[in-house]
């Protein structure tokens, strides 16, 4: 028998598609050489492109959750908000968003109007409407079978150009809540007989937020902390500005529940997926104003300076362990798995 | 939210870390025998903090690490001919000598995560057309919870569900390390989540014949750090004996209703342990009352009985394993060898002794190279 070599991945893999170090080799190796332009380059979660003197930001995201319902929302509030986000962190105000479905044989339609339901609420609570969309059915037999994909389209106001190249040294890292909720909230829902919880996912869309400090001249940028976690966030950020974004674990909030269902799992919390969280770098002089307001709205009431950007370790993110020591917050190799003990 | 304790933490552990540097004359190497001690001593940096006395060497406590490959053969064997292979999330990625069953579920094989070892007895029950096999691995901690799914199965009668099995025990692999002549061991932390099911009493071997001190911790730092000053405090007061730290979980006599459940399925057998070797009496497997449970013996003829050789790279496992080098002395280690492309069992598991000092001290590789 011929031996497989193990450095080759022939096949794409669940970890591929979870946000570390393996998306970002396929990204870098597969998508990048392909379509390279100079908007794509950074891969930020939009671009914003020039058109008739007006700056317009377009984001796409795809979604693919299981179960399609759980505690607190369903993949389509996730639709709408996570591309509404996408949108929000690159400065722009969402104007519009298209919808495809990929539909399996044999999904229930209760199931579907349920979450297109879903969408339309959760579109008109952010204040945009979903203005075309497309409709496939693909393969057979799954009653969960509903894949969506939704592209936003938003306008970047005069004077904003938000980017983790405008991060300099001592600028505080702000972060909107407790982290790790929606990724626990998934997990409790897909083990529900052995995970006795009742944890709600953070789906929500940030537009209030992103409107309440957008004038402040010290925000350098945002990112919503979604798949990979506050952790990977924070990696990236600190890869695209090539600066150190240091936390301390003791001011980052984790709900009670979610932190024993992580323990019970053994997974990392900074690492579990966020859908209606916030990180804003900003300037020093800035910070406790930004603070001030983002508490003043209610997605974002509980707002914490978790940090701030140092240069001991160019384009790599820090973390200060509650005793003290310092240990580096990297992007995962490989996906986090529930451990045996 | 977490503050309130966090935030009286550090002032605990620097009440810790201040006696421990009073008492700390000499060096002292201190084994902490389980994957999940070196895990949170990583996690929260405790090696950074301690004196320099005091040096940790990780031993082979990752079940996952342990597992033999060929274990890891069978299970993708069995789900390419069609069953339903389920395991804990942290055996998918481990590589066999064919690959992992990450990479068999990528091409198609049915492999489900369970959380728990009756979670993969429901879905036998549920999918009576369907043959199940539970890959259950673990050390005395999770082998309990394993019998009590064939206890379950057997009630249930069903025809279409079984074990196959890598079940290992901890005192027989720590006679065999300190049979080595050297082996730099002063002192050992004791596993805290074994000992809640066999109790303090199996390792009073290690102070009456070896003249190792043992304290039995729990897995917050505070936990190790106060296990370590109760180390200190044995050797100071000249003391040898098993102490338990993680008092609010482990008693003497252990769970009797736990050793009694083992007792019933399994028997005590030889052992193959990767990147170690066979360990005489190390091991349990699945008694012949329930031989219809075990896999092992029910799909006998289809199974590959040995492993493809061992990845050539993976040479210095055995010595990380043991504790007797770090993963810093191993050439590989970061090159080549990393948690998306392990050689061997330290890197396989997240709670494995490379996976966790290259998760968290990324650093000091980059120095150290």
């Amino acid at each position: 028998m011929s031996r497989a070599d193990p450095r080759l991945a022939r096949v794409i893999e669940a970890s591929h598609g979870t946000g570390g170090k393996m998306t970002h080799d396929l990204v870098e190796q597969v998508f990048l050489p392909a379509f390279r332009n100079p908007h794509l380059e950074p891969l930020l979660d939009g671009s914003v492109l020039e058109v008739g003197g007006m700056r317009l930001c377009l984001t796409t995201d795809s979604y693919v959750v299981q179960p399609l319902r759980f505690h607190g929302g369903s993949i389509g509030d996730l639709a709408v908000n996570g591309t509404v986000n996408d949108l929000l962190m690159c400065g722009a105000t969402p104007v519009a968003l298209t919808a495809a479905f990929i539909l399996s044989e044999g999904l229930e339609l209760g199931l579907l109007r349920d979450v297109v339901e879903d969408m339309a609420r959760a579109a008109r609570r952010a204040g945009v409407e979903i203005v075309t969309g497309d409709t496939k059915v693909a393969g057979a037999g799954d009653r969960e079978g509903l894949f969506i994909t939704t592209a936003g389209l938003g306008v970047v106001p005069a004077g904003i150009a938000w980017a983790p190249g405008r991060i300099r040294p001592g600028d505080r890292i702000l972060l909107s809540g407790s982290v790790g909720d929606h990724g626990a909230s998934v997990m409790a829902s897909r083990f529900g007989i052995a995970l006795d919880t009742d944890i709600p996912s953070d789906t929500c869309a940030l537009q209030d937020a992103v409107l309440a400090v957008r004038d402040i001249p010290g925000v350098r940028c945002m990112r919503d902390p979604t798949r990979g976690g506050l952790a990977t966030t924070l990696a990236e950020l600190s890869g695209q500005s090539g600066l150190t974004l240091t936390a301390e674990e003791r001011r980052i909030p984790v709900r009670e529940d979610v932190r024993g269902l992580c323990e019970v799992l053994g997974l990392d919390p900074l690492y579990v997926a966020n859908e209606g969280r916030l990180v804003a770098v900003v300037a020093p002089e800035d910070a406790d104003e930004a603070l001030r307001r983002l508490r003043a709205v209610p997605e974002t009431r509980e707002a914490v300076l978790i940090g701030e950007v140092t240069r001991d370790r160019p384009g790599h993110a820090n973390l200060r362990t509650p005793l003290g020591a310092v240990r580096p917050l990297d992007l995962l190799p490989v996906e986090q798995l529930p451990r045996i003990c | 939210m977490r503050y309130v304790d966090e935030y009286r933490e550090p002032k605990a552990a620097q009440g810790l870390l201040a006696a421990i540097r009073d008492l700390a004359a000499g060096p002292l190497r201190v084994m902490e025998i389980c994957g999940g001690h070196t895990h949170a001593i990583y996690r929260s940096g405790l090696d950074q903090l301690l004196p320099a006395e005091i040096r940790f060497l990780h031993g082979p406590g990752c079940p996952v690490c342990v597992t033999p490959a060929v274990r890891v053969d069978q299970a993708i064997a069995l789900a390419e001919r069609g069953c339903i292979v389920c395991t804990y999330g942290d055996m998918l990625r481990v590589p066999g000598s064919r690959g992992s069953l990450r990479q068999a579920a990528a091409r198609g094989a049915d492999v489900r995560i369970v959380y728990g070892s009756l979670d993969a007895v429901e879905i036998a029950r549920r999918e009576s057309g369907r043959e199940v096999v539970f890959l259950a691995v673990g050390f005395e901690t999770t082998a309990p919870a394993n019998a009590c799914a064939i206890l379950r199965a057997r009630a249930l009668d069903l025809r279409n569900f079984s074990v196959l099995g890598s079940h290992v025990l901890v005192p027989p692999v720590l006679r065999h390390l300190l049979k080595a002549p050297d082996t730099g061991i002063d002192a050992f932390i004791g596993p805290g989540h074994v000992s809640t099911v066999v109790g303090s009493e199996d390792y009073r071997f290690l102070p009456e014949e070896y003249g190792k001190p043992v304290v039995i911790t729990g897995f917050e730092p505070l936990d190790l750090l106060e296990a370590v000053l109760m180390l200190l405090r044995q050797k100071a007061e000249g003391r040898c004996e098993v102490e338990v730290q993680y008092r609010r979980a482990v008693r003497a006599e252990g769970s009797p209703k736990a050793r009694a459940v083992m007792e019933e399925v399994y028997r005590v057998q030889d052992q193959e342990w990767r990147g170690i070797g066979p360990i005489p009496r190390s091991g349990l497997g699945i008694r012949e009352a329930f031989h219809a449970f075990d896999a092992l013996r029910r799909y006998e003829r289809d199974l590959p009985v040995e492993a493809e050789e061992e990845d050539a790279r993976a040479y210095t496992c055995g010595e990380v394993i043991q504790g007797v080098k770090t993963p810093l002395d191993c050439p590989a280690f970061g090159f080549g060898c990393t948690p998306e492309h392990p050689f061997g069992p330290g890197m396989v598991s997240s709670e494995g002794t490379c996976a966790a000092l290259y998760r968290y001290r990324h650093m000091d590789r980059e120095v150290m190279r």
